[in-house]
């Protein structure tokens, strides 16, 4: 009888209990987008992280974690200026880097990163085992070239721990940039015995992955959510000011973003459109532009056999592209600029930017000529009428949009069809890499803060040269300018490269692009940057905490 | 009745090592290169990617040993998280989509039996209209729109309320399950609420619905006791198909309301050429599918003492 009673009393208590949370748990609501008493921020990722393996990470998502919870040797700071990560000190010579690592730096276990990691982690990335995509970078090493290709051991790559702290390098020809490229996921430590303990699973949980940068993610919850919390073993962790940078939401769709952005979940919105940017706008919210660093360009196919092969037939098409109207009128949302070479905007120079030392020749609209052009070409070709060119592009309405102007306007002045080859991205790619194109809409962002991540793009050696533009003079001038470390012979050099590249037409230059955002009021100290993850809030804080 | 549940599942086998067959050979012959990524890589890295994959070997050898794994319950890894499998990515997200489907389930049989009995109640007269009109929205009106409408509702009642009555978007609480599962069964409670409607009239012209009436019942008892109650079976039959077909079918909204199923991962591996994924989630929605119209067959037997399953076949 008692037995019975208790049955019914857990039943009574279980069913009242349940209607009493059910509609707490309904209306329970989310966590703010900045919890100032908890010290916290809540950020939205666009996808779920790829790799968050340094060896084999490519994807922007998984850039912006590992910049978060990683650290290299060198690193930037709140203002984008390069600093010493976990080196204290470093010396670059044409042929050697050496690197002394911070006494102080570790890993989340406590246990202190040392010059093995490095030597560790690199030859992993070279390792043809693994087949990181970014194997290429370690052919700046000795023997990289050769273990890259599966002709030496991972062992003998060019790089020594000379003792726990000193790092040396042995580089196969001066880089300028060496002290930016190290920034790079890539070029992160890995400590081995964790490293070979996890075996296949590394990295494929939040337990199963270490830290040496401000952040720990201490939450992997796949396709769902995220959560970094401050790591107490960051050498520097007293520069870190916020407690931990939650991740609930992934969503590709950039509306839903915004939406959470305005309801106060998230503390950023990126990539708003036309009618986010003014909906924003009625709510008052201020509008910030960002630009990525990236240029977009028409490229041509410089092959054999190709109508576009004909220099005069790209010159009657750089006559009548008019690159201004395509970034205001056609893709009209602010942040974007119109490219006027290959070189954007934000790369240094001498002294001041690389566009100013070196201002790059305008084009000069002008159809009339763009006729006459087209008339030598087909004499050229030997043809009474061009045959119709194709221009591969993506499936994305933006640029399908922006084909369609550049269709319209080859029509409209020079007589020219331009057929539209829409493509998924793998297919696109295919594409690109068989060479199946007479044009496409191409870009290319940075890897690293110098001007050779864009200029050694059209190199006859370059896999990433997709129309398989060839000239000695590029090679020559490219070769110059990894030749040497000196500045202004560099910076010549780059100069010459822009004008040959206007001279030949090896591309038409659409764009440099950029994003509508908005950002939360309270918070502070973002850093937006140009290679790596973007956005970054390793300095970030709430204002008043 | 055991012979007849053997050979159904023989021939579901066979259906899935069709659909399986068929996937491989479709994914193979789609244009595109699933290794390629935006940045080109040297042949070497090339060819270790390859072997990485197995794909150095030739398609039919591909074929045998994919088909082995298979048969073991091993779909391989995933192309682009290279450190996750598939078996995971498949058992960590179905339940999401299958939860948010049966919630939406559960909406649309509730509103399209509801909205059925009344549109038939009141047949030719203002409810029925205004009821039939919106049916014939939701089931025109991609589910897309209707993600961001509803998306877009909830940011202005929070907005006009001053605080979260229910969250934009995300996973975790029974809360944010609410306008997306709505959304995500919007279709199908339309055309339940017309199979009902139509199934209701049927019955009303019926001799024992008359009867009824010749006896003097009250309209309120005729419509509940015999009308509703005998209208109701076709839907229950059709609820069955329904379950697999919502359970899979929620790419946008789960995209649109971040919510981590498995709709998006299907989407997104056919996207990027994902190999693994792509035939990891088709077989395993494919087997879903089979499985379930398998299930309504042998229930049908016990819902509809009319329908015997082991003389039918026989």
């Amino acid at each position: 009888m008692y037995k019975a009673f208790a049955t019914l009393h857990t039943l009574i208590r279980g069913a009242v209990l349940a209607f009493v949370t059910a509609p707490c748990a309904l209306l329970q609501a989310a966590p703010p987008a900045v919890d100032q008493s908890k010290n916290e921020i809540a950020i939205v990722m666009s996808q779920e992280p790829q790799w968050l393996n340094t060896v084999k990470a490519t994807d922007q998502v998984s850039f912006i974690v590992l910049d978060h919870i990683s650290e290299g040797l060198m690193t930037y700071d709140i203002n984008n200026e390069l600093v010493g990560g976990v080196a204290v000190r470093w010396e670059l010579t044409d042929d050697k880097a050496t690197f002394w690592l911070r006494k102080d730096a570790r890993w989340s276990d406590g246990k202190p990163v040392t010059a093995q990691d490095f030597v560790f982690a690199w030859q992993q990335v070279a390792n043809p085992a693994n087949a990181a995509e970014y194997a290429f970078l370690m052919r700046s090493f000795t023997n990289g070239e050769a273990i890259i290709s599966g002709d030496m051991p991972p062992e003998s790559l060019g790089v020594e721990a000379l003792d726990e702290h000193t790092l040396v390098a042995h580089l196969t020809s001066p880089i300028a940039y060496f002290l930016e490229l190290v920034t790079f996921i890539s070029f992160r430590p890995v400590r081995e015995d964790f490293f070979r303990a996890q075996g296949q699973r590394y990295a494929a949980d939040a337990d199963k992955m270490l830290s040496n940068g401000p952040f720990i993610l201490t939450v992997w919850v796949h396709g769902a959510s995220l959560r970094m919390e401050k790591n107490p073993h960051y050498w520097n962790s007293s520069a870190i000011r916020l407690d931990a940078i939650n991740v609930p939401y992934i969503t590709e769709d950039p509306n839903a973003r915004f939406n959470l952005f305005m309801d106060n979940k998230i503390v950023m919105a990126t990539g708003l459109d036309k009618s986010a940017t003014s909906m924003a706008m009625q709510k008052r919210q201020k509008l910030k532009s960002f630009r990525d660093g990236s240029t977009f360009f028409i490229e041509f196919n410089h092959r054999p056999g190709r109508a576009t092969g004909n220099l005069n037939l790209r010159r009657a098409m750089q006559s009548v592209f008019d690159a201004d109207a395509l970034t205001y009128k056609v893709i009209g949302l602010p942040g974007n600029i119109p490219a006027v070479s290959l070189f954007p905007e934000w790369l240094e120079g001498n002294s001041q930017r690389l566009v100013e030392d070196f201002p790059p020749p305008a084009v000069v609209l002008d159809p009339a000529q763009g006729r006459r052009y087209l008339e030598l070409a087909k004499q050229e070709l030997g043809v009474e009428e061009i045959p119709p060119l194709s221009l591969l592009l993506s499936d994305t309405p933006s640029s399908v949009k922006q084909a369609e102007y550049f269709q319209d306007v080859m029509m409209r002045t020079l007589g020219l069809e331009i057929r539209l080859d829409r493509q998924i991205f793998k297919q696109r790619l295919a594409k690109m890499s068989a060479g199946e194109f007479d044009l496409v809409a191409a870009g290319w962002a940075p890897d690293y803060i110098d001007t050779m991540t864009f200029a050694d793009l059209f190199t006859s050696w370059n896999l990433n040269n997709r129309g398989r533009y060839k000239s000695k003079s590029y090679d020559q001038l490219v070769r110059q300018a990894q030749s040497t470390t000196d500045k202004y012979l560099r910076n010549q050099a780059f100069g010459k490269l822009q004008s040959l590249i206007f001279e030949d037409v090896v591309i038409l230059p659409q764009y440099e692009r950029g994003y509508i955002y908005v950002q939360n009021k309270q918070i502070e100290g973002v850093r937006r940057t140009r290679v790596g993850g973007d956005p970054n809030y390793n300095y970030a804080w709430i204002e008043g905490n | 009745m055991l012979a007849y549940i053997g050979r159904r599942l023989l021939s579901g086998a066979i259906t899935i090592w069709f659909i399986a067959t068929a996937t491989f050979a479709g994914m193979h012959m789609v244009p595109g290169d699933p290794l390629l990524n935006d940045k080109a890589v040297t042949p070497e890295i090339r060819a270790n990617l390859e072997k990485v994959y197995g794909l150095d070997k030739p398609v039919l050898q591909q074929y045998v040993i994919y088909l082995g794994n298979m048969a073991r319950g091993d779909f391989g890894i995933s192309f682009t998280q290279q450190n996750r499998s598939v078996n995971d990515i498949i058992a960590e997200h179905f339940p999401v989509s299958a939860t948010l489907g049966l919630l939406a389930l559960l909406f649309a049989a509730l509103g399209g039996i509801t909205w059925g009995a009344i549109t038939a109640l009141y047949r030719d007269q203002m409810p029925d209209f205004v009821i039939m009109f919106f049916v014939i929205v939701f089931v025109s009106v991609p589910s897309f729109v209707f993600a961001a409408i509803g998306q877009l509702a909830i940011l202005q009642v929070n907005d006009w309320l001053g605080f979260s009555l229910l969250p934009v978007a995300g996973w975790g609480t029974l809360a944010h399950m609410l306008v997306p599962a709505m959304v995500l069964g919007l279709g199908t409670m339309a055309y339940l609420t017309r199979l009902m409607r139509s199934s209701m009239l049927e019955v009303a012209d019926a001799d024992y619905i008359r009867t009824a009436r010749a006896k003097g019942l009250t309209p309120g008892r005729i419509f509940f006791r015999h009308q509703l109650r005998n209208a109701i079976l076709p839907v229950v039959t059709v609820l069955g198909p329904s379950i697999a077909s919502i359970t899979t079918g929620g790419f946008v909204v789960e995209l649109v309301f971040a919510i981590p199923g498995l709709g998006r991962y299907f989407i997104q591996a056919v996207q990027q050429l994902d190999y693994t994924v792509i035939m990891g989630t088709t077989v395993f929605y494919g087997a879903f599918l089979v499985l379930m119209v398998i299930a309504v067959d042998i229930l049908y037997g016990f819902i509809d003492p009319r329908i015997q399953v082991s003389r039918a076949v026989s």
